[in-house]
């Protein structure tokens, strides 16, 4: 069994490895080859040519959070729906129904969440 | 074989039984892994090439054709290119986490592939798990834009950023709603057994493989799963974090040289993976359309890639026709279009597979 996830984990570790690798390579190749001459405007974050006006650690917009709270939930009901639908055909009827009732329960809270305007980007 | 039996047999008796055993493991794993990942990188360099002579050739334009003949070897100059760029940390930006965020975009694109068959058995790590690895690794690439966008704390970044998660997260649920219709109809996360699944049924059986492959009976999912993939790697006409014209290139603004070279890699890898995916999900994986000669003498791995070959270029098409999308209608598209429009469908094939009618016994 733990046979199988072997070779996963492996993959995990050789992509981080070839993720790492080209920014390695490149800063081994830039500063053999290329050249690095820092200056404070070149450093700074660009703004189409201005100078940058201030930090862009600011406030953002609240919409975003919702966003998230809202995938959450529905991340989870899908974690939810995944045992039930490998196994669908064994639990028959009953099974069906009793994930249709909890269905219902989520779509009622994304009607409300939805009239709400909680999906809204105007 | 024997050559590998003989390797086995010479680490078994240098370094003992059980530890022999052991290094034989991880070697043969890595030198499979390096299998799939080193032709995987070169897909990814020709894809950028076939993008440019694609779109090139829609435009009526030549594309790249300097660089070798054909232009055929563009990517490695663009790859030396890259290579020689001065790195460029911006002053302001959180060091450590500027420069982990390519990584953390590449990274989880590469690792999917570990379950991913490319034929009967032809698979690295055959897992019960399986689709829920794919969720979990495809879902880990939002990290790195995240990262990359808060680290160079420059305001386009962060907007860019900003709005690729919630977009993703968006389309993340719509893309799982579609994983769970194919669950419920192949009955295992196995990928190898979705692939099966597709090979039976009353079609089938008549030798036309594919009218029985789950885009027929799940038609809808076919196109919320590609659409929602196309979405979830940020491609146009969804590129509104990079959105060239408003916030120039989104998250990889501050990058250069290499490191933006690497979220390009991270892009089409995950363009490929995406195309893969449709295909092993709904167009029988490995499998020939019809059971007759001139289809089944092609071997499985290079019907997987055909497939995967035809959906990339179809990608690729959206990007040369339609515009780009404002971020309102695609928040639109994807909370009041899709999610409703999966769950109906879920419900739809469920109350299905309880009539006397279910084609997937």
């Amino acid at each position: 069994m733990l046979d199988n996830y072997f070779p996963i984990l492996a993959f995990i570790f050789v992509s981080i490895a070839v993720g790492i690798g080209p920014s390695i390579g490149g800063w081994v190749c830039s500063s053999l080859l290329g050249w690095n001459r820092p200056d404070s405007q070149k450093l700074s974050p660009y703004e189409c040519g201005f100078e940058a006006f201030e930090d862009a650690r600011m406030k953002f917009d609240v919409r975003y959070y919702l966003v998230a709270i809202l995938f959450i939930l529905f991340d989870l009901e899908i974690a939810f729906l995944f045992p039930w639908a490998v196994v669908l055909n064994e639990i028959g009827f009953f099974g069906f129904v009793s994930m249709m009732i909890f269905l219902l329960i989520l779509v009622v809270g994304f009607i409300y969440e939805w009239m709400k305007g909680a999906l809204e980007w105007e | 074989m024997e050559l590998v039996q003989a390797f086995q047999g010479l680490l078994q008796s240098g370094l003992g039984g059980l530890w022999g055993g052991y290094v034989f493991t991880v070697i043969k794993t890595l030198i499979l892994i390096i299998c799939i990942v080193l032709p995987l990188l070169l897909s990814v360099a020709y894809l950028t090439l076939w993008e440019r002579k694609f779109i090139g050739w829609m435009q009526i334009r030549l594309g790249p054709n300097r660089v070798g003949p054909l232009g055929l070897l563009q990517p490695i100059a663009d790859a030396i290119k890259a290579l020689v760029k001065e790195l460029i940390i911006p002053a302001g930006s959180n060091k450590f986490l500027f420069v982990v965020a390519p990584a953390m975009a590449l990274a989880p694109a590469l690792a999917a592939w570990a379950v991913v068959p490319f034929g009967p058995g032809v698979v690295l790590a055959d897992v019960n798990a399986g689709i829920l690895y794919l969720m979990a690794m495809t879902s880990l690439g939002v990290y790195g834009v995240i990262i990359a966008g808060w680290a160079s704390n420059s305001k386009y970044a962060f907007l860019g950023s900003m709005r690729s998660a919630a977009q993703i997260v968006a389309y993340e649920i719509a893309m799982g709603f579609a994983l769970v219709c194919v669950l419920m109809v192949s009955h295992s996360l196995n990928l190898s057994e979705i692939v099966n699944g597709q090979a039976k049924g009353y079609f089938a059986e008549q030798g036309i493989n594919i009218l029985s492959w789950n885009w027929l009976p799940l038609f809808p999912m076919v196109l919320v799963y590609f659409i929602s993939g196309v979405a979830e790697t940020n491609r146009s006409p969804f590129d509104v974090v990079e959105g060239e014209s408003e916030i120039v290139a989104g998250h990889m603004i501050e990058y250069s040289g290499m490191a933006f070279a690497t979220f390009f890699m991270a892009e089409y890898a995950n363009m490929i993976l995406i195309s893969t995916l449709t295909a092993i999900m709904f167009f029988g994986g490995w499998a020939a359309p019809v059971e007759m000669a001139p289809f089944t003498m092609i071997p499985p791995f290079l019907w997987l890639f055909i497939k995967m070959f035809f959906i990339v270029t179809i990608i690729l098409w959206l990007r040369a026709t339609f515009p780009r999308y404002r971020y309102d209608q695609i928040m639109r598209l994807g909370w009041k279009v899709f999610i409703p429009l999966t769950i109906v469908w879920l419900v739809l094939i469920g109350a299905w597979m309880q009539t006397p009618w279910n084609i997937w016994k």
